[in-house]
């Protein structure tokens, strides 16, 4: 991925920065410039706070293209207490335990090291909620 | 818009093609469609294709094809829709033709996976999915898959090894395909055994990469009646849309796009369900032919599976699917498989299947082109062409 690309995305990335619909009020991640629920255009930024529910999970055994050194490792579908769900890659949590329905919390991990730009990408992961009511 | 019809198909075998390029696979498919057609030439050729640029480093392959074909100077433009570009050039060749712009138009398919290493060819696949917000967190194509069957398990409280009914019926067809991949049985323990990809999705419930070519000829139904007593009309060809990403769907088990494009092609078409003879269906991972036979009206939410183990989709069943092999068996070159789709449902429609695939008397057929996860969705309705 561009240097520009991920710094383009560092809102996203780092602290779950989405929209919120100044009219209807829906709430989205990733950020959109038209509300897809009433095409509205005007949005605030709406930052996420990265708690959630496993949707689904799976546990990659062939990866792609500069993620082979990683393998294996589970990938899931978060959605979070505000209602958006996204993608991210699980971790610190043993792979036999993993469960749709399961309590996850955001925390911020090196993605990938080894990119078209060498450069060290950093962004979200999910893990077991360590403390509840933290 | 202009009644259609299909009079020429063409295909190269489905595998590992390293002694033949893009444009030599996809011209022959081309010429074995016209030759079939009985014409030669024709006034426009779409192309479907996905991955040229990234496996073959090549990009502009309309006018590249036209060239190569012989058919230097007919408008020519690559439609690209993931997984499912090829029943999309369909369907430009059906607008082109429908609405007059054009008398006879080529759609082809092709597509070449089998030449780079693994890993490149699995991140070049991923792209069908969301570039910012889905592969940088490590996801496959093969894992998107299998988020939906994690979930369909999980939901419909189902065993894993009712999927093995898809892969094991798709083997036994294509053993009688001399166009399909894999030509051999595999039997519940292989399933059973086969290697973990993304779990829960193993080997046998994936499609595999391959190289290959598929073609039709479009023309007007007037102008096939004059030129085939062959010929099959083409009744629609209809594209529906989803979401890219799998996370911005509320519900994971309902592919919208295949209902939405399923919907417009029965209108379109005048059909009902029931009187649907057989279902090429996109059959990528044993997951989505669960999916694709729920969203389509098949079979009700959850019991795709149900229907599979009575029989309903097999040889002898109500709706026989994947007759030739569907991409689990004859294989998977994405941006071709929606033209092979077309192709194996025109021989079952013209009586040509090889025996024992013939469906007797089949006279409406149906085919699903399934783009990434079910953000893009094609879906075409043939008929006999009576008298």
């Amino acid at each position: 991925m561009s240097l520009a690309r991920h710094w383009r995305l560092r809102d996203q990335r780092y602290r779950l920065e989405g929209t919120a619909c100044d009219d209807c009020g829906t709430i989205q991640f990733p950020p959109r410039p038209l509300c897809p629920n009433c095409r509205s255009r005007t949005l605030s930024p709406h930052p996420l706070d990265g708690r959630g529910q496993l949707i689904s999970y799976t546990v990659l055994y062939q990866a792609p293209a500069g993620f082979e050194a990683q393998i294996p490792y589970a990938v899931g579908i978060v959605e979070l207490g505000e209602g958006p769900r996204l993608t991210a890659m699980l971790t610190d949590v043993d792979l036999d335990a993993l469960q749709i329905g399961m309590s996850l919390e955001m925390t911020i991990r090196k993605l990938r090291s080894d990119g078209d730009d060498g450069v060290i990408q950093y962004g979200y992961k999910f893990r077991p909620v360590q403390f509840e009511g933290a | 818009m202009k009644e259609l019809a299909i009079i020429g198909i063409g295909q190269t075998p489905v595998g590992e093609h390293w002694a033949v390029g893009l444009r030599d696979l996809a011209t022959e498919a081309i010429w074995a469609a016209l030759d079939d057609a009985g014409l030669d030439g024709a006034d426009a050729l779409f192309v479907g294709n996905m991955l040229s640029g990234e496996m073959a480093q090549q990009a502009h392959l309309g006018a590249l094809i036209a060239d190569h074909a012989a058919l230097a100077g007919i408008e020519a433009v690559k439609v690209e829709a993931a997984c499912g570009a090829a029943a999309a050039a369909l369907r430009q060749a059906v607008l082109a033709v429908g609405s007059g712009a054009a008398e006879v138009a080529v759609a082809v398919g092709v597509e070449k996976l089998t030449e780079q290493p693994p890993a490149d060819t699995t991140a070049a696949l991923a792209m069908a999915a969301d570039g910012d917000y889905e592969l940088p967190m490590g996801l496959s194509f093969v894992g998107v898959g299998a988020l939906l069957m994690q979930r369909y398990l999980y939901e419909h409280r189902v065993p894993k090894e009712a999927f093995a009914r898809f892969p094991i019926q798709a083997h036994d067809n294509a053993q009688h395909n001399p166009h399909a991949m894999f030509r051999s049985p595999i039997t519940a323990q292989q399933y059973a055994d086969a290697k973990m990809i993304a779990s829960p999705i193993n080997l046998l419930d994936s499609s595999p990469i391959a190289d290959g070519a598929a073609a039709v000829v479009v023309t007007t139904a007037e102008r096939a009646r004059r030129l085939s007593d062959r010929a099959v009309r083409l009744l629609a060809c209809e594209v529906g849309t989803d979401t890219v990403a799998l996370h911005d769907r509320a519900d994971l088990l309902w592919l919208k796009g295949v209902e939405r494009s399923t919907k417009k092609a029965l209108a379109r078409a005048g059909k009902r369900h029931e009187e649907i003879d057989l279902f090429e269906l996109h059959d990528a991972f044993s997951v989505i032919a669960a999916l694709s036979l729920e969203s389509a009206g098949f079979a009700e939410r959850g019991c795709g599976l149900c229907h599979a183990q009575r029989g309903d989709f097999g040889r002898g069943g109500r709706l026989p699917i994947a007759t030739m092999g569907g991409l689990k068996a004859r294989g998977h070159p994405v941006g071709a498989t929606g033209l092979y789709q077309v192709v194996e449902a025109t021989l079952q429609l013209r009586g040509e299947a090889p025996e024992p695939l013939q469906i007797p008397d089949a006279r409406v057929a149906m085919a699903q082109n399934i783009g990434g996860s079910g953000a893009t969705v094609v879906t075409t309705i043939l008929e006999r062409m009576e008298g």
